[in-house]
């Protein structure tokens, strides 16, 4: 047991220092982040004030029009706090890293060393993200104090809150075993670029990364009430629709019972294929 | 082609809730898809002939390879941006002509639309103008791999520029920062200007005939492209300066 906390431990603090090699690099792409933000708080402005406007009653100065519930405000805070979603949920690279030692033999490691290897995988992944975190808490912080105005409830209620951010750690362990899962089909396809790029755009319009799930239209075919049933909605939508406080009473225990349940399965899971796939495996390359 | 099909979902969705994107700009559905045709044929151009080889330029500066490139006795800058094509971009741009053919025909049903001899050439002109401005955008990116050891985040920041491009500028003419990014982004790095004009030809959102300002602009792409050209040429020759070979 120690000797394992021991070797995560090391794992640890390795991945932490690979991650501040390239710091400039790093700093920019934070920054960088919150550009697609800007455009996309100007394209819905354009959009509400044509909203607005068609209404008889408008007022003139703030667009006040709503779209499926959800005002300017609404909007642009929704967008906002997706990223913060997507910073504990989006794991770039993980997929094809483990497709690719599996391919190259890298792998083999994993069958000689006393190591675990989600383990050791998951270990560097919340380094990484510490890190990440570390250095991008400043920005963050500075464009969400330029933006609170978008907030127009202010902040949620305690249990909200509260559950807002137990959704953010179950969502980065949601991204995380969900992408080990398909990273491991590559014991049976051993290239799963394009199974990561399905996911990656199931993901990028079903998470609602792109734009709240209450836009997706419900004909021809309800896709609103399709993407209740699967996992995706956890990875963005559901911590930024709990801070919205669009998801309400027991609504929000029954959300994060379901995405603790999604969870589960995929841990499961993941160990079934890799008990099953290294079965399997061959060991091709050096 | 799968990420331009589901930025067209996401405007088919929008358009469900609202005619018109900025009030009276002229932008409602099908000039819109005009405009988004416009952008994935300057895209599809600049990732077919430049995308690779720019990623490809800051891996040679990592290694210390670019050694060999700039001991060549042809230019540097020639030899890094054009060595490979990458063919399985080119799709793309063939939906955007689709959708742009779609698009206007839907268009001329609902109003008129004028066109002249000029009208095509003027907008392949113009395309050429995107492309050659979005070039020098990326060779200026590419160059700063030079100062910061690596730049991973190259397609990130590609990206992240082209926000910036892929909407009308109307929806920034609105407020003090949408002002300053509007001028940042047509008269700093002309971006705004050379997506725009090309779709303002055919899509015309405003009616016919153009108005002056809009002539003016098409003036002002074909000098934005020869100035950041000029730019992408400048910054690239001085980051060359700094270019310490690695590991060899």
């Amino acid at each position: 047991m120690l000797e394992s906390a021991v070797i995560w431990w090391t794992f640890f603090k390795i991945s932490i220092n690979e991650r501040l090699i390239y710091r400039a690099d790093f700093m920019l792409g934070t920054l960088m982040r919150f550009l697609p933000t800007l455009t996309q708080i100007f394209l819905w402005w354009a959009i509400y004030d044509v909203i607005s406007n068609n209404e008889p009653n408008n007022t003139g100065a703030e667009p006040d029009g709503n779209i499926a519930g959800y005002k300017y405000g609404d909007m642009v805070a929704y967008y906002l706090l997706v990223i913060i979603s997507r910073a504990f949920s989006s794991m770039p690279g993980l997929t094809g890293g483990i497709a690719n030692q599996i391919r190259n033999g890298e792998v083999k490691k994993f069958l000689i060393q006393p190591v675990d290897m989600q383990g050791c995988l998951l270990m560097q992944r919340i380094a990484h993200k510490l890190v990440y975190y570390l250095i991008a808490t400043l920005p963050f912080a500075l464009v969400f104090f330029l933006c609170r105005d978008f907030f127009i409830e202010g902040w949620p209620p305690p249990d909200a809150l509260a559950v807002f951010f137990a959704s953010l750690i179950l969502s980065f362990l949601l991204g995380f075993y969900l992408e080990c899962c398909i990273g491991l089909i590559g014991f049976w396809f051993l290239e799963v670029t394009s199974l990561t790029f399905i996911y990656m755009l199931m993901n990028f319009l079903l998470s609602g990364h792109m734009f709240p799930l209450e836009l997706l239209p419900a004909e021809p075919f309800n896709i609103r009430q399709l993407v209740e049933y699967l996992p995706f909605k956890y990875l963005a939508y559901f911590p930024a629709a709990v801070f919205l406080g669009k998801i309400e009473g027991p609504e929000l225990y029954r959300g994060l019972l379901a995405e603790i349940g999604w969870v589960v399965f995929f841990i499961v899971l993941s160990r079934i294929l890799w008990h099953r796939g290294i079965k399997r495996y061959s060991g091709y390359g050096g | 082609m799968a990420w331009a099909g589901m930025n067209w979902g996401l405007f088919k969705i929008i358009y469900r809730h609202t005619g018109e994107i900025g009030l009276d700009s002229g932008w409602h559905e099908h000039e819109f898809f005009i405009f988004l045709g416009t952008i994935w044929i300057i895209n599809s151009l600049i990732q077919t002939l430049f995308m690779a080889n720019a990623a490809e330029f800051s891996e040679l500066i990592r290694t210390g390879n670019l050694d060999f490139a700039l001991l060549k006795p042809i230019d540097t800058q020639f030899l890094i941006s054009f060595p490979r094509i990458n063919w399985s971009q080119l799709p793309n741009g063939i939906l955007g002509v689709m959708l742009i053919a779609h698009s206007l025909s839907e268009l001329m049903q609902e109003r008129e639309i004028y066109f002249s001899v000029f009208s095509l050439p003027a907008f392949l002109f113009f395309i050429g103008c995107g492309a050659v401005v979005m070039y020098s955008v990326m060779i200026c990116l590419a160059s700063t791999s030079i100062w910061f050891g690596r730049n991973q985040n190259l397609y990130n920041f590609w990206f992240y520029i082209t926000n910036f491009y892929r909407y009308p500028m109307e929806i920034y003419q609105r407020s003090g920062v949408g002002m300053a990014l509007w001028g940042t982004f047509t008269f700093v790095v002309p971006i705004l200007v050379v997506s725009n004009i090309p779709a303002r030809i055919l899509a015309q959102p405003l009616g016919t005939p153009w108005k002056s300002w809009e002539w003016g602009l098409a003036a002002y792409a074909i000098i934005g492209s020869i100035w950041s050209l000029m730019a992408s040429r400048w910054v690239f020759k001085r980051a060359l300066k700094s270019y310490r070979s690695a590991s060899s």
